[in-house]
This record gives structure tokens, C-alpha cells and sequence, in this order.
């Protein structure tokens, strides 16, 4: 699988993204530049990664939808390249209205960094294609504003068309106020678009896909991916 | 007389101005006597802030220099902007603590958020790059009205600016303590992973090499930091000090990171300083003092963020996210097209000259020239007069007949658990992030953080401590206990203690019970270093940290940094397993003195700290340390504050492991609150499978060491017997809700 990892100014998970895809998956991975547009035709995967592009200033994501590389990102996934947005990936692709919905500040009007558990949605997309029916996931976040919100009928056509991906829930996989760190609406943790090939989530995969750390849940949406390239 | 043409018509230098800036009669004379004429005015600023007890240490510099600073590991002593030393593999670890009190009582958010900015400009300015943060905090008492506010915005400072940058705050410690109602401490630290052969330092060397400006452009922010807000106490006009506090920026400062790394890998980079406290002028004299030489700048090149800035504005702000180069001629393009891919304002601003003066144009002017050795070196040393306080005759005798015993510990337990001091610090922690770049092995809540180094076989473990109610009682073998404690804390996850890098907090050394303190404390930190053969190789000193005539407890706060030579043998602090065996390395005594316990149960600060035993000590850290490396325990757990008994509730609760209970069956003649709650030293709680008893009672008698079979892991609840008697029992989940939520609790209670 041929990986790009998208840096604009302001990533800080790009370096663990790219760890995982390149020495942890054995992924063949390459940097993206922000001020450069780039054609991304032969790539299998484009990811943008968290941190706070641009210091998160305006709104997050909000300037990084506005870069050059982000018009190669826009044609790609209009094409069917598979994009995923991790944490502020997913708030540009929100910014940039390659999928539903957007973000506001956490319910706890805090910074939020725990491993929580999610419950997989839907297994039959190319993100999650490895998990089967009804798996959880236990996986960290880290963010101030990762409460998912759209409006209620929005929100009924994401879920008749399998467009949520994940929900926060408990370990037992039962979901309720308790297990949702946010607040998200419907207790959404991840999305994709209608044609299930940009995704975005707020958890981190990438933080629980080395053997060496904790937890190697997240590995099993990168090798979704792997299989489905 | 050489008086500068026309500087801006600056008003003539009276004694009244003299004072404002901070300087005494005998230390203007003195400048008088260096100069040999007037100082004008910028050159007066420049001066203020240089002599100032923040940037010269005046008072406290004879006695930092009886720390050790040696051990064949050091590659950078105290002195440059960070230690270094040096783990191996080709690699070095640059580390330093420092305080940001002043500005974070004042405006807690900015105050916090700019001293985790300057601290990392400190580690990455060696060529590092930052991979740890921790923290020291300390806040009033929880009635104290300001407490809450205060807890809340230098949590949050520290949250919003380190989570930007993408470096994880991966632990710290907090204290709450009357003694601070008027004085909170934030004091930060960095670690950075450097190659041991291109680590920078900050001397502006070689005639001819230009000075290059990088970072946020110049604004008034911050001026006279250094020396009005961060060298005098606090009174009823604190509040006017707010524009002294600086505004950070961590978006700048990330991409400052990645542009400095970026530039550090290009040979012609000479030597890098952040322009942290005094900003452009301490930087640019440091640099040339460092190096044996001069510079020459042009103030009009400075970027700037405002119109109509004067010379002593540019030179005195402390405008945050700001470095100063030095590069050899001829690769200023190659500089700027780094720093523009990144973003960055940057400007060549001057060079370096061989004459040692710093001089300073601005507007084709000459607004500054003065000597580089007196504004650096020539604030006297100053002795100033210790005197042992009254205090300590009337808190340090006490007598256990005051407290009566109890047959029950169940209240006691329940309330130290809830105590702030003691309850878990999640409500803190989970605002952090505490994982980014995929390092931390350890998560916060165990004894030290530990964090991998990425294509080695190696972690570093690091610990922050200070008691400072046992320095306030002792400050001799409180520091000495702080040294000794953080050891013990890195020794629990399986590293030997390698460095240490310090923050000594205290009030007015202008007050003769104060330098006793501060003196007494300095030398406990330096016998126990030496006993422990560990090097200071970094620091920091806060004075004045005084409001209204009261300051608060000696607080000589330590980072220690250890060595883990095989990552997969990290240990942590919880119980992993039902059934197995619990002990405890060392002995209890029958002693009190400075106890959480007689704080949280009787309201009392006193007696005398418990009693440090270096030999004793130095015994049981490596006994922990062999068992652990011989893979035969599976926690371990330092026994301090709360004493046994909180200890084991933290091993059966322990983040990132299952919570499980436990059953300690105690022998004993000694009163049962000094059992459960004393403070006694060089203590570990461990486990490990029954299967290994023999091997490791072995193992202690032969090293020797106190050791002793006390209890089972396992069961639904935390049972204490003793003599046979049962004395606390209380269920897990209980005690677990108390521990887990007090502090969350309290910091979310809206007023």
C-alpha cells in the first residue's frame, strides 16, 4: 500500500502515522507537503494526521481546508482515493466538506486524553473491513473539540446509509451518556462520506498500533486498508 | 565622556529611576565605577535586568556552586541553556526545570502556558528534540478562594500550549498548601533526545559570523519580567505587574522547533541562545560572554510586532517563541529559505565583533555601548546573612502522646485518600497529552514516567519531587529526601538515577531566616547527590516568592532522570495479579514528624521529617532495581507520602491496571497510626508469584535488606489485620471512587 502522510504546520501526530505505516506495517509512506500540490494518483492512502494545523486558530482545520495540498486531497477523493482523518485530519475533512457534520468543544469544556472504547458501526468498508460484526476497539483520544454534532435528520441518513463507523461505548460494548467522553451526538466517534472512502474519527489509531506500547487495536483499521488496497 | 549622541530624549537618571529599575545605591555605583560614566537609559534597563537576582543569581550563586556537577556521563553541566547527559547508543538526553511562579500567580494561563514554552526553547536550543514534559505545581488550600481559578488556568495553560507543540506532558506532582495561598509554584521541565556529537551551545564565536533573529516579531510584552515581577515579592499592587507577564504562542513555537531542528543539521550553524528572560539583551550579552567576544546589532532590523518601539523596549521585552543565531557568513540565504518554509520571521540583526562590547545601533544611531564581562559578571556575589528561623523551636517537638492512637484506620484512610495531596491527579493528567510521538511506556499515575528511546533497546524514566512540609521542618534532610525520593521513584520502574536537574523555591533572601533555607536545603540537595553519585547538571532558582511578609516553605524541587538499559523490563506500580505475594523493602519506625496524616487528620505541620538513612537508602534502591532486572516482581511501589497504607491502596487501584484488593497481615509493636500512615523512608511496596518467595528472601539476605512478607493480593476488598486484629477493611471499589474523583471534584465546583 503506497501512503501519504499530509504535513501542514501545526501536525504532531504525522511523525506517529507515519512510524506505524512505515516501520510497524511495512508500508511503503511519503510526506506531503501543505504548500504543495501533488499528484496523489498512484497513492492507495492519504492521511492527514492530528495535531493543531495552523495553532488551530479561526477554527480547527478550518485554514489547513484552504491549503494547496488540500485541492490534491479534495481530487483524489473525489476520484475514490481512500483518505483517512485522524483527529484534526477528520476536522479538515470536516472543514472541507469531504464528509458531514462538524466538531464543536468537548461537553467538559476541557482537553480530553484517555483511552476510551469504541464499538465498530459498520464492518463492511474499506477502514474496517478486518473487524466483524460488533467489535470494539479500545483506543485513545486526545483532543478540546472531538464532540461530533450534526443535525437529527442528517444524523438518521448517516446511520440508514452506514456511514458511522464507530460510537464511544463501554467495554462491554454498550453505548450511553457514561461511555461518551464528549459528547458527541449519537455517541459518533468516526464517519465516512457516501461512498465509504474518506474517513474521519477522533480516537487515534495509530496511538495503539505498536507492539511495544499498550494495545494494538488500531492496527486493525490500517490492515483493513492493506487488505482492501 | 562617551555619551551617545541622541539617544530618544530619555529622561535624566535619577536615584528615583535607579529604583525603579530594581538596582540599590551601592550597585549603582558600582555600574559608575565598571562604566566609568552614566548609564543612559537603555543601557540602565539593560543593566536592571542583567543584575537582577533572576538572570545573575546573586544570592544564591556561592552556594550552587558547592552542587556536584561530575560523573563520566555528563556531556553539559550547569551553565549552558540545558544539562546534557549522555545515555549510550550515540545518544544524550538535554533536560533542565524551571520556574515560572511569578507570571502564573498573576495570569495563571499565559503564566503557565509561557513557562512550558521557555523551557523547551531551552532543551531545543542544545540541538534536542523535546521529547518529555513534566511539571512541579503548587497551590494554596483548597478554602483559599483563588485556589480553584488558579488550578484551573495554569492547568489549562500548560494543556493548550504543550498539547500544540506535540510534546507530551507525561507526569509531574501537585501540592496544595496554605503556605502557597499567596505564592503558587509552576515549575516546568523538558527532556530532549540529542546526538551526542551535535549538540549546540550558545556562544556567539568567530568575528565576522552574523546574528540571526528568528521567531514571533518583538512587542512590548513582558518587559521587565526578569526583574521587576520575577526578582521582588508580592503586596497590594501585584496586580499592576499583569503586563510584565508574556503571551505565548505555541503554534510558533512548534514550528520553531521543527526550523531549529531543521537548521541545527546544517554545519554552519555556530551557536543559538533563546531569548527567554531579558530577552534580546540577555541572550545577545550571554552569547558574547560565553564565547570571549563582542556583537554588534541594528535594533531597526529587529522584526517588530508594533510601531514607534523604542531601544529599551526591544532590547527588555520578553516576547515569547524568539531565538538568536549565529552563523558563519555567506549561508544567510540558506537560513532564511529554511526559516520561510516554516514560516518564520527572521532577520540578520548584527554580527559578531572581536572588541567585547555589545553595541547597539538603532536608526543609524548608537543607542548602547557597553562591556560585555560587567553586565554579565559583575553583579557582586552577594553574602547575605542566614540566620536559623525562630519557627523550628516551637513546630519541630512534638510528642505522638498529643495524637491518640486509633483501633480503626478505615476514617483516616478514606480521608488521606481524598486528600489532594495524595488522590489521583487524572482530573490533571487526562487534560494532557500525554501519548503524542508514541514514547510513553508508562502512562502518568506510576511512581515516574518512562518513555522509550525509538531504535534503541533503551526508556528513560523520570521523576519530579519535593516534600516540602519535611524542608520546611529540615530543609537540610528535606532536600536531601526530595533527592532521595525521586531516585526511589525512577529506581520502581527499573532505571538507575543518571541526573538531576533542580528548581530551588523560596521567599525573600533578603531575610536572613530565608538564606538559611536556602542554604541548608542546597547542601542537603548537594550531600545526598554526592552520596548518591548523581550530577546536577541543570537549574533554575526562584526567589521572592513572598506576598505580604509570608513565604512559603523551602521548596528545593528536584527532576530526576534514570537509565533503563532493556525497555521490555520496565516496571510499574499496580498490583498485576490475584493471589500474589505483597512486601515491604525497608522498615517502618515509630515516627510522625511532617506526615500527611498530621496535616490531614490534626491540622499540624510538625515535628521532624523522617529520618534519611543515605546508606540504608541507596541499599534498598538497589535490591528494587536487581529484582526487577532479574524480571522476578511484578509491581513496585515507593512508600511516601500516606505511608504504607495509601501506598498499598495505590498499588490495588493503579491506572492501566485492573483494580484489585488486598489483605496486609501486620506484625507489629508500633502504634498503629505510624504503621499504616507514618512517612518512614526507603520503602517499597512489591509483588510477585508465591512461587518466588525463597528466591527473593534469598536474594534480600544476601544483599542485605530489610525485608518482609506483609500481605496477598486479591479479593474484593482492602483488609488490614494487625496482630491478628483487623483494623481496616473497606471495599476496593470504594476506596478507589475516593481516590479517583476527589480532585476532579473539587476543581470543578463552580463558585
Amino acid at each position: 500500500m503506497k501512503c501519504g502522510i499530509v504535513v501542514f504546520p501545526g501536525s504532531n501526530c504525522d511523525h506517529d502515522c507515519y512510524h506505524i505505516l512505515k516501520h510497524i506495517l511495512n508500508q511503503e509512506t511519503h510526506w506531503l507537503w501543505h504548500k504543495e500540490e501533488a499528484n496523489l494518483e498512484s497513492f492507495d492512502l492519504v492521511v492527514l494526521p492530528g495535531g493543531f494545523s495552523y495553532g488551530d486558530y479561526l477554527r480547527p482545520g478550518a485554514i489547513a481546508s484552504f491549503s494547496p495540498i488540500m485541492n490534491s486531497v479534495i481530487t483524489f477523493a473525489k476520484a475514490g482515493g481512500k483518505v483517512l482523518g485522524i483527529c484534526n485530519g477528520f476536522q479538515v475533512l470536516l472543514e472541507s466538506e469531504l464528509l458531514p457534520g462538524t466538531l464543536i468543544q468537548n461537553q467538559s469544556r476541557k482537553f480530553i486524553c484517555k483511552n476510551v472504547t469504541v464499538r465498530i458501526e459498520n464492518p463492511d468498508t474499506p477502514f474496517t473491513q478486518n473487524c466483524g460484526e460488533n467489535r470494539i476497539l479500545e483506543i485513545p483520544v486526545a483532543h478540546h473539540q472531538g464532540s461530533y454534532y450534526i443535525d437529527p435528520f442528517s444524523l438518521n441518513q448517516l446511520e440508514e446509509n452506514g456511514q458511522i463507523l464507530f460510537r464511544y461505548c463501554d467495554t462491554k460494548g454498550k453505548v450511553s451518556a457514561e461511555s461518551n467522553p464528549n459528547g458527541s451526538v449519537g455517541s459518533v466517534a468516526g464517519v465516512t462520506n457516501e461512498q465509504k472512502n474518506v474517513m474521519g474519527m477522533m480516537p487515534h489509531p495509530e496511538r495503539c498500533a505498536d507492539p511495544q506500547l499498550t494495545g494494538i487495536d488500531g492496527q486493525i483499521i490500517f490492515q483493513s486498508l492493506i487488505s482492501n488496497s | 565622556m562617551d555619551k551617545p549622541k541622541k539617544n530618544r530624549p530619555g529622561p535624566e537618571i535619577t536615584p528615583e529611576i535607579v529604583r525603579e529599575h530594581g538596582l540599590t545605591v551601592e550597585e549603582f555605583r558600582r555600574i559608575l565605577d565598571l562604566i566609568g560614566r552614566t548609564p543612559n537609559m537603555t543601557e540602565l534597563g539593560i543593566f536592571s535586568v542583567m543584575w537582577s537576582e533572576h538572570c545573575s543569581y546573586k544570592s544564591s550563586r556561592p552556594y550552587l556552586r558547592k552542587l556536584p556537577v561530575e560523573s563520566p556521563r555528563v556531556l553539559q553541566g550547569p551553565g549552558e541553556n540545558a544539562g546534557v547527559i549522555d545515555i549510550g547508543d550515540g545518544l544524550a538526553v538535554a533536560f533542565k526545570i524551571e520556574s515560572h511562579n511569578h507570571p502564573s500567580f498573576i495570569e495563571p494561563h499565559q503564566g503557565a502556558a509561557t513557562g512550558v514554552g521557555g523551557i523547551m526553547r531551552d532543551v531545543f536550543t542544545m540541538g534536542a528534540r523535546p521529547i518529555a514534559l513534566m511539571n512541579s505545581l503548587r497551590f494554596g488550600e483548597l478554602e483559599e478562594p483563588r485556589t480553584r481559578f488558579l488550578l484551573n488556568g495554569v492547568v489549562d495553560g500548560i494543556s493548550s500550549y504543550g498539547n500544540c507543540t506535540g510534546v507530551p506532558t507525561v507526569g509531574g506532582e501537585i501540592y496544595f498548601d496554605a503556605c502557597y495561598n499567596g505564592n503558587n509554584l509552576v515549575n516546568a521541565f523538558c527532556l530532549g533526545l540529542v546526538k551526542s556529537d551535535r549538540i549546540f551551545l550558545a556562544g556567539a564565536g568567530g568575528v565576522g559570523n552574523q546574528i540571526l533573529y528568528v521567531g514571533s516579531k518583538t512587542g512590548r510584552d513582558g518587559i521587565h519580567g526578569a526583574s521587576l515581577l520575577a526578582s521582588s515579592v508580592f503586596d497590594e499592587n501585584t496586580e499592576d505587574k499583569r503586563p510584565t507577564v508574556q503571551v505565548g504562542d505555541p503554534f510558533t513555537e512548534k514550528l520553531l522547533i521543527e526550523a531549529c531542528l531543521e537548521l541545527f543539521e546544517c554545519d554552519w550553524v555556530v551557536g543559538v541562545q533563546d531569548m527567554g528572560a531579558a530577552g534580546l539583551t540577555s541572550s545577545s550579552f550571554e552569547m558574547a560572554h560565553r564565547a570571549e567576544t563582542g556583537v554588534f546589532m541594528d535594533l531597526s532590523k529587529v522584526p517588530l510586532r508594533e510601531e514607534g518601539m523604542i531601544p529599551y523596549e526591544i532590547l527588555l521585552s520578553e516576547s515569547q517563541e524568539r531565538m538568536l543565531f549565529v552563523i558563519k557568513p555567506g549561508h544567510e540565504k540558506e537560513a532564511l529559505v529554511i526559516l520561510d518554509k516554516w514560516g518564520l520571521d527572521a532577520a540578520i540583526i548584527g554580527e559578531v565583533v572581536e572588541e567585547p562590547n555589545d553595541r547597539i545601533q538603532f536608526l543609524g544611531q548608537e543607542v548602547v555601548n557597553l562591556p560585555i564581562i560587567p553586565v554579565v559578571d559583575g553583579a557582586l556575589d552577594l553574602k547575605r546573612p542566614t540566620k536559623r528561623p525562630e519557627y523550628l523551636d516551637e513546630v519541630v517537638h512534638i510528642s505522638l502522646t498529643e495524637f491518640p492512637d486509633f483501633s480503626r484506620g478505615d476514617a483516616a484512610l478514606k480521608k488521606l485518600l481524598a486528600c489532594p495531596n495524595i488522590a489521583s491527579k487524572e482530573w490533571v493528567y487526562e487534560q494532557y497529552d500525554h501519548m503524542v510521538r508514541l514514547n510513553t511506556l508508562v502512562l502518568p499515575g506510576s511512581d515516574a514516567a518512562v518513555l522509550r528511546i525509538k531504535d534503541t533497546d533503551k526508556a528513560i524514566a523520570i521523576s519530579v519531587d519535593c516534600n516540602s512540609r519535611y524542608c520546611y521542618l529540615d530543609p537540610y534532610e528535606g532536600a536531601a529526601i526530595a533527592v532521595a525520593e525521586a531516585c526511589r521513584n525512577v529506581v520502581c520502574s527499573g532505571a538507575e538515577p543518571i541526573g538531576l536537574t533542580n528548581c530551588l523555591n523560596f521567599g525573600n533572601p533578603e531575610k536572613p531566616e530565608i538564606m538559611w533555607q536556602f542554604q541548608q536545603a542546597v547542601e542537603g540537595m548537594g550531600d545526598a547527590c554526592r552520596f548518591f553519585d548523581i550530577p546536577v547538571v541543570s537549574g533554575n532558582v526562584s526567589l521572592y516568592n513572598e506576598t505580604k511578609g509570608e513565604a512559603i516553605y523551602p521548596t528545593p524541587t528536584v527532576a530526576v532522570v534514570g537509565l533503563i538499559e532493556d525497555q521490555t523490563k520496565v516496571m510499574t506500580q499496580g498490583f498485576k495479579k490475584s493471589g500474589d505475594q505483597i512486601a515491604l523493602i525497608g522498615f517502618t519506625m515509630e515516627e510522625l514528624g511532617g506526615t500527611e496524616y498530621l496535616k490531614t487528620m490534626f491540622d499540624r505541620s510538625a515535628g521532624k521529617p523522617p529520618v534519611l538513612d543515605r546508606k540504608h537508602e541507596k541499599q534498598v534502591q538497589d535490591f528494587c532495581r536487581e529484582l526487577i532486572q532479574r524480571g522476578l516482581i511484578s509491581s513496585a511501589h515507593d512508600c511516601s507520602e500516606g505511608g504504607l497504607a495509601v501506598a498499598v491502596a495505590e498499588s490495588c487501584f493503579s491506572p492501566g491496571c485492573q483494580t484489585l484488593g488486598a489483605t496486609l497481615t501486620l506484625e507489629s509493636t508500633l502504634r498503629n497510626d505510624t504503621l499504616l500512615f507514618g512517612e518512614t523512608q526507603s520503602r517499597f511496596v512489591i509483588s510477585f508469584p508465591e512461587e518466588r518467595i525463597n528466591e527473593i528472601e534469598d536474594l534480600a539476605m544476601a544483599f542485605p535488606v530489610d525485608f518482609s512478607l506483609i500481605g496477598k493480593v486479591g479479593g474484593s476488598h482492602f483488609t488490614i489485620m494487625v496482630n491478628g486484629k483487623e483494623i481496616v477493611k473497606q471495599e476496593i471499589d470504594v476506596l478507589k471512587q475516593i481516590w479517583k474523583t476527589s480532585l476532579g471534584n473539587y476543581a470543578g465546583q463552580t463558585t
